[in-house]
């Protein structure tokens, strides 16, 4: 990060991977990737059996469409490189490494689709020549790609020493460089656009994930994803769009908003809005953790159990006929029993232990949310009063009712049909809202800087005057209350409270590890790093259901792999932002970290 | 740095003897380590304290014991003629607040949130108003807001209110904290060694800025190494030898004292180690300096820092 950009004096690039001269490098690169694009308008195979059919001519499908998209991409990149006047905007930060990503983003995508094929019609013989088409084209735009010189100047004295071995020519191509100032501002409104695009592309993309069939056409689409990604990142689209989003703060959320709901529109069976209701509860827990965890930093290992106390009081009070209350309220009141019934828990358990600091709260947490699930298993009837049917649960939930919509029956919206759970998907944007809200306006206050006080050093905290056990408190119950919220609807959706749902840790979301995985993976104490995090937590389990076992390995797996390549999450907060990337503070050395220096200073008394 | 933008009166301003802080026999014990023993100090509107003694006296216990971070095993401290709580969010709101020998900002916060979270005592804003957003949040907001600039206006931080307080350089840190300490506007401030680290400006720097905080009514008790910063600002020092006080009074008085020169300054045990290595930084001293003998020395001997690294973890 603080090389200094490419546009300097004479500077001394990093050669690329291949020794290739850098026009013809772009000029193969950019007439590979449309040769690839082209492709798609072939057949692929011959065959319909292949998910998605791509035997068409003229008419992309399925994969296809991935492979599209990556030498478009790609294309567009290296037309960028070339200095094609008027999309200079697309490489605001990098050149070389966007171009080198999509291309590998394409290859591997194209490479993976063809040999899907092969093994699963049984052998290459099942490919048309459009397929090797593809794979050529594809294949030829990675090696142009490959030699491209990196973006990034050589360090200075590194020209007389050995030269770079490939391996390092090729993390030096990928490296990132600073963004450069836009060459003129954008207009508001072209501002505007910006946003409202980014999110139309945003739910394309994910609708195309959610409706991907499982197996290959979803592998496909998640590799190009995991590689396309962070090309835009490399080319300084994110940030450029992070800074745009900033500065209209309210209109992005809005219609960040307004693309989610979008969702259930695109969809013409309710196969795939069931997946986006439940992310939305998933994903609305996750940012109640947030609160908890990367707000105040408690680390709450039993957050599940209170979307399982509001899940249970919604139950109890839904109208069921095995509900042992046989109450039947409105659903306001069915809301507010579960927020209250979660709040009271929270304080129940927060109150005794929020005294104790660190790894003690985690255990007892941990225990707590153990506790609820066994108690809820015990309160049966045999081993204890009969209240939640044991292990059988509360069953038959009937479907919610608010002012004579009946959210079981479908309603045609704007001429679209939205059936059951495509409402129960909007009713769950408008409590996703809610908490959003709740979390944004908490953060932002006396109350959220305390928080964040306590986070950061309890003990400094304390001594400017914040009563710490009152204010983690308040954090843990705030948590609990807007996780029983969303247990409220969670439990009308699945129609059955068991207390299984509700455990530790399991394949699927949610349980405690992975709404703790869903913060941590998106970023701590952001908005959006939770719901991004649960939606992909959510989603990629429930799309890799043929991995079986193997699932929770790669999940390990990919959770190391995260942490030891982006730590700070898929989406760091601004501070960790700001730790990283300020400008004008480039005078101060990285290692000023405070605990060390402190250390240093306060056992030496080093002196003026 | 002229002014000291006063908008809220220091807490409990009802005592009128001019008595601030009244510390009566404090004593604190680890174990079979008595840190501190039976100390008196008294601190009065206007005036600047200094606490002195080498490495391990225990004057950053008696700190720790005055904020509540530790409760004292016999003695009691009032704040304005009224006891002091034993729980250091209390003593905070009363109106004594303090800076850390081992800086204890929020690092992952900006310039600016450090010094507001610095008015929380200040302010009332509680959840409700923060989720409902009325016309009072704002008020508040914008007035707290108005304030920590202010503050860092007068410690000369403005400029970098949006810069994560981890990313400062060493000496604004130190700035930095004062700033949030004086949020909560209090009557006393305690300073813990507020020049360690800092090059000689620096230093002249935080004299001027102690004196202006003086100046606008808020006492200052501060420890300090640097002989001649206390020498120059303080009315009266008392100088902590073992725990025990062994003496106060005006700087000549503490400057000439034969005892203190002798357990702070001069002549060390026969067997203490490092005993050399601190008689030769003291020549060092005074041939750079050219000061007079005994109030040159700003250091200790060594061998007294072997001590925990840092005191107030043991509140933890
Ligand atoms: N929490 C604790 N537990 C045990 N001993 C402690 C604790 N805190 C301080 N001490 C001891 O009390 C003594 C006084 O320490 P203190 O930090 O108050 O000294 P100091 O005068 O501030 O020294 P310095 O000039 O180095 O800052 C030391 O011997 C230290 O080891
Ligand atoms: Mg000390």
């Amino acid at each position: 990060m603080t090389t200094p950009p490419t546009t300097g004096a004479a500077p001394q690039h990093h050669p690329g991977v291949l020794p290739l001269p850098q026009r013809g490098a772009l000029l193969t690169t950019a007439a590979a990737a449309l040769a690839t694009a082209a492709s798609t308008g072939l057949a692929w195979t011959w065959s319909s059996e292949f998910p998605g059919d791509l035997t068409y001519y003229g008419s992309p499908a399925g994969l296809q469409l991935i492979t599209l998209a990556g030498g478009v991409l790609t294309l567009l990149f290296a037309l960028s490189g070339l200095g094609v006047r008027g999309l200079g905007w697309l490489t605001p930060a990098g050149r070389t490494a966007p171009v080198l990503l999509a291309a590998i983003a394409t290859f591997a995508a194209t490479w993976f689709t063809l040999g899907a094929i092969a093994v699963q019609l049984g052998g290459l013989v099942n490919l048309e020549p459009g397929g090797f088409a593809a794979g050529a084209a594809a294949l030829a735009a990675l090696l142009g790609a490959l030699g491209l010189p990196a973006d990034r100047t050589a360090p200075a004295g590194r020209e007389t020493g050995p030269a770079p071995g490939a391996w390092q020519r090729f993390t030096g191509a990928l490296a990132p460089v600073p963004l450069r100032k836009p060459a003129r501002a954008l207009p508001y409104w072209g501002e505007i656009l910006v946003i409202a695009a980014a999110f139309a592309a945003g739910l394309y993309v994910f609708t195309y994930g959610i409706d991907a069939d499982d197996g290959p056409p979803f592998v496909g689409y998640l590799i190009f994803v995991v590689l396309a990604v962070p090309a835009l990142q490399r080319a300084g689209l994110t940030s450029r769009l992070s800074e745009i989003t900033a500065r209209h703060r309210t209109f992005a959320l809005t219609a960040a908003f307004v693309a989610a709901a979008c969702f259930p529109l695109t969809q013409e069976t309710d196969q795939y809005t069931i997946i986006g209701a439940n992310i939305l509860v998933f994903a609305t827990v996750a940012l109640g953790l947030n609160v908890v965890v990367g707000l105040a930093g408690l680390l709450d290992l039993g957050y599940v159990a209170f979307l399982g106390v509001g899940a249970y009081a919604a139950a109890l009070v839904s109208g069921s006929p095995e509900s042992a209350l046989g109450l039947h309220f409105p659903f306001w009141a069915a809301l507010l029993t579960g927020a209250a019934a979660s709040l009271v828990f929270g304080v129940l358990i927060g109150a005794p232990t929020l005294r104790l600091r660190g790894d003690y709260l985690a255990i007892v947490t941990l225990g707590f949310g153990e506790i609820f699930r066994i108690a809820m298993l015990n309160l049966n009837g045999t081993t204890g009063p009969d209240v939640t049917n044991g292990a059988m649960g509360i069953p038959n939930i009937p479907n919610l009712e608010i002012f004579g919509f009946n959210f079981g029956e479908p309603h045609d919206i704007l001429g679209f049909t939205i059936a059951t759970y495509g409402n129960y998907y909007l009713l769950m944007i408008l409590v996703t809202a809610f908490v959003v809200l709740v979390f944004r306006r908490a953060a932002a206050s006396r109350i959220g800087r305390a928080w964040i006080a306590i986070r950061e050093d309890e003990t400094a905290a304390v001594a400017m005057g914040i009563n710490s056990f009152r204010l983690r408190l308040l954090a843990f119950a705030l948590g609990a209350a807007l996780a029983g919220l969303a247990g409220t609807v969670h439990v009308h959706i699945v129609t059955t409270a068991t207390p299984e749902q509700f455990q530790f840790a399991g394949p699927t979301p949610p349980n405690s590890a992975f709404l703790l995985a869903a913060v941590i993976l998106g970023g701590m104490g952001t908005l959006s790093g939770p719901l991004v995090g649960a939606a992909l937590l959510f989603l990629i389990p429930a799309k890799l259901d043929f991995l079986q076992d193997y699932q929770l390995l790669l999940f390990g797996l990919a959770l190391v792999l995260l942490m030891r390549f982006r730590p700070e999450g898929l989406i760091p907060d601004r501070r960790k932002q700001l730790e990283f990337h300020e400008t004008g503070q480039l005078d101060v050395p990285p290692d000023t970290g405070l605990p060390e220096r402190d250390q240093a200073i306060g056992g030496t008394q080093a002196k003026a | 740095m002229t002014t000291f933008p006063s908008t809220a009166e220091p807490a409990g301003t009802a005592d009128t003897t001019g008595t601030v802080l009244e510390a009566a026999g404090v004593t604190m014990r680890f174990g079979g380590l008595t840190a501190v023993r039976g100390v008196d100090l008294t601190v009065r509107t206007g005036e600047i304290v200094g606490l002195i003694g080498p490495n391990g006296a225990g004057k950053t216990t008696f700190f720790n014991c005055l904020t509540g971070l530790y409760v004292p095993t016999e003695g009691s401290v009032s704040y304005r003629g009224t006891r002091l709580s034993r729980k250091p969010h209390l003593v905070t709101k009363a109106g004594i607040a303090r800076t850390f020998q081992n800086i204890r900002l929020f690092a992952n916060m900006t310039v600016l949130e450090n010094t507001l979270v610095g008015r929380h005592t200040r302010t009332k804003e509680g959840l409700w108003s923060a989720l409902l957003r009325g016309p009072g949040f704002h008020k508040a907001e914008r007035s707290s807001e108005q304030r920590a600039m202010e503050l860092l206006e007068f410690t000369g931080l403005a400029a970098k209110r949006d810069h994560l307080a981890r990313n400062l350089p060493y000496g604004e840190q130190r700035k930095l904290e004062i700033a949030r300490a004086l949020a909560s506007d209090p009557g006393l401030l305690l300073l813990d060694e507020p020049t360690a680290g800092m090059n000689p400006q620096e230093t002249r720097a935080t004299q001027d800025l102690v004196l202006a905080i003086r100046d606008q009514g808020t006492a200052v008790l501060v420890i300090e190494h640097d002989m001649r910063f206390i020498f120059n600002l303080c009315d009266r020092v008392a100088v902590l030898v073992q725990g025990e006080k062994l003496l106060e009074g005006t700087s000549e008085v503490v400057q000439a004292d034969e005892r203190v020169i002798a357990a702070y300054l001069g002549t060390p045990f026969d067997d203490a180690p490092g005993a050399e290595e601190a008689a030769e930084v003291r020549a060092a001293e005074e041939a750079r300096s050219g000061a007079a003998p005994g109030a040159a020395p700003e250091d200790s001997p060594p061998d007294a820092a072997s001590g925990p690294a840092t005191p107030e973890g043991g509140a933890r």
